[in-house]
């Protein structure tokens, strides 16, 4: 059954973490208690519960994490909500890993990266920040510009504090929309604070969030003097089949699942806008 | 070339199903189809079947993966069974060309092993058209009616059935058949193509072409305001990709029996509303959208992944099934004017 795309594996979810009233954290590993199978930083991996449906989520944690593989979820449908209410034990299934990934042995290496991201779209740059933070020396300067609708909503809160802040060798710039008690950080929505940081043009971007934050994001960048194709995201669509067959996730000539989900903004400029 | 009198047809058909599943058109209620021979079953005279052979290879429903579940425990099943070798016989030159269009998307990295699986065990008997239809335009795409692909070849006259192998494939089951048919020249054929060919030259889409259409109009196309008229009647009743030989996309849906999950993959239709819904919201919510992107993909962007090969075999079905009579021809030489 190995190269069968449409039949998948057993995963047993081994811990779940809450990060936000809406994100959820699962461990997941195979019946031998080993990773499923590797992957790419920005890959994903269609999860499921039987009788209830199968979705593609992207691989939260790092490849380079050896003993397990993390997805950060946020409840907002009907699987999301059946796997929220799972407790630690049950077993899920998995197939994957899908898509490109992004290229983090190639064009991100010996470049200055400035990661974005809003809400849960720190979901899918967690992978690749972990990665880089693993092999520093492939990499130049990192800034990670994050926020989130409140200090509650911040994804991997403990983790930034107490990792990536205290790492001396990355820069880490948190925002909030708005003013909060025990928050003396900075408040503001992220577009703007990107603007007000003027980070260096020379940087790669990768930025992922709300469709309307990655638009005034882009906008912002562009203002300052970046090229679209210095800028990196990752879209989700619609998917079924996860290898560029089932047709859900055409855009243009390409499929997300399989040519994505990672596009650079030139790229996505030759496709149509429908997503 | 081998022959057979049309009165001894049934007896081929029995040596063909003495060995392998054997399907022929036939009427069903005056509504050609693909059917079972047992018997009896009479092919029908029909130019072509309702429906299009994708069924044999890429059936409207199937199920993937079974799901055995105790507790927090999952067992996962392959249903399959080894599929039996089978014969379709009389399938029309547009519907044999459309299977090459299907093996582009199900036989690339990483194969469809349900669809290769069929494949494998399926062989293709095409049947000359001799009375193409005025809905007919498979020269279009550089299809032969008088000349079908597939694993072996047919043409019928009046009081004869003549078949040529193309395909080892066709040959094996030929060697079979061979006893009881008699060895002849192509005469009889060519005279036959002769007439077809003059046919075909007075049909009236024989100008129509979609040569315009590529990758690199791919933006000018989607772009173009001619979509809005074009789409404004359209009902969304997905008849048109039901029909469609070629239209492949697919759903995967969970059924609970009530002692475990089956996973089954089911024909799906882009011209439906909730094609690509997902919980954060539709990027397709008008039904003009969901119109262009079947033709978008048709005309443009299969053959931009595709070596220029469109996403359609001319075989005329959208043209005499869609409800509000608009179709891909009325599509092609509105939008080529802007181009």
């Amino acid at each position: 059954m190995n190269n069968e795309t449409l039949i998948p594996k057993i995963g047993v979810v081994t811990d779940i973490r809450v990060d936000t009233p809406d994100i959820k954290t699962f461990r997941v590993v195979g019946l031998d208690g080993k990773k499923v199978f590797e992957h790419i930083p920005g890959q994903c991996a269609m999860l499921s519960i039987p009788g209830v449906g199968e979705a593609m989520f992207s691989i939260t944690s790092s490849p380079t994490l050896e003993e397990y593989m993390e997805f950060s979820i946020k409840k907002c449908g009907c699987l999301t909500s059946w796997l929220h209410a799972m407790d630690v034990g049950q077993q899920i299934t998995i197939r994957g890993p899908y898509g490109n990934g992004f290229p983090v042995d190639t064009d991100f290496k010996g470049k200055d990266l400035l990661f974005v991201a809003g809400g849960v779209g720190l979901a899918p740059l967690h992978s690749v920040i972990n990665y880089c933070r693993a092999k520093r020396e492939n990499y130049g300067h990192i800034r990670i510009v994050y926020g989130s609708r409140s200090k509650d909503d911040l994804l991997d809160y403990q983790e930034i504090l107490n990792e990536w802040m205290a790492d001396p060798n990355i820069e880490v710039n948190l925002t909030i929309d708005r003013e909060q008690e025990g928050w003396d950080g900075h408040v503001g929505f992220v577009p703007n604070f990107v603007k007000e940081l003027n980070p260096d043009v020379g940087m790669t971007v990768v930025l992922c969030g709300p469709p309307v934050m990655i638009k005034f994001t882009l906008a912002g960048l562009k203002e300052l003097g970046f090229k679209e194709t210095q800028v990196y995201t990752t879209m989700e669509l619609r998917m079924k089949c996860g290898v560029g067959k089932c047709g859900r996730c055409n855009i243009g000539n390409k499929y997300v699942c399989k040519d994505g989900p990672v596009f650079r903004f030139d790229q996505l400029d030759e496709l149509p806008n429908e997503y | 070339m081998l022959k057979i009198s049309l009165s001894k047809i049934q007896d081929l058909f029995a040596a063909i199903a003495a060995d392998e599943a054997l399907y022929i058109p036939a009427d069903n209620a005056g509504q050609p189809q693909f059917m079972r021979w047992q018997e009896g079953l009479a092919m029908t005279d029909a130019l072509n079947t309702v429906r299009s052979a994708k069924d044999f290879f890429f059936p409207q429903t199937e199920n993937l993966v079974s799901f055995k579940i105790q507790g927090k425990s999952i067992e996962i099943v392959d249903p399959r069974t080894e599929t039996e070798d089978f014969v379709v016989f009389g399938v029309r030159a547009c519907d044999v060309r459309s299977f090459s269009i299907l093996d582009r998307v199900f036989l690339v990295d990483p194969k469809d092993t349900y669809y290769e699986n069929r494949r494998k065990h399926g062989t293709l008997v095409s049947m000359a058209c001799s009375r193409p239809a005025e809905t007919c335009f498979c020269h279009t795409f550089g299809i032969d009616a008088a000349e079908p692909e597939g694993d072996a070849v047919c043409w019928k006259t009046e009081d004869s059935l003549y078949i040529r192998a193309n395909t080892e494939k066709g040959e094996k089951l030929l060697e079979k058949l061979r006893p009881m048919m008699e060895e002849c020249g192509d005469e009889a054929v060519k005279a036959q193509q002769e007439k077809t060919h003059e046919i075909l030259g007075k049909l009236p889409l024989n100008n129509f072409t979609t040569e315009k259409f590529d990758g690199d109009v791919l933006l000018k196309v989607f772009n173009s305001d001619k979509w809005k008229s074009l789409s404004e009647a359209c009902l969304g009743c997905g008849t048109c990709t039901f029909v469609c030989p070629t239209c492949q996309c697919y759903d995967i849906r969970d059924f609970d029996t009530g002692h475990g999950v089956q996973r089954f993959r089911c024909w799906d239709s882009c011209m439906y509303s909730d094609f690509t819904l997902m919980a954060s919201g539709n990027p397709r919510t008008s039904q003009l959208e969901r119109f262009r992107q079947r033709f978008m993909h048709k005309l443009v962007y299969f053959p931009a992944n595709n070596d220029g090969i469109y996403g359609c075999v001319g075989c005329g079905r959208c043209l005499s099934k869609c409800p509000i009579s608009m179709n891909i021809v009325k599509v092609a030489k509105c939008l080529e004017g802007e181009l």
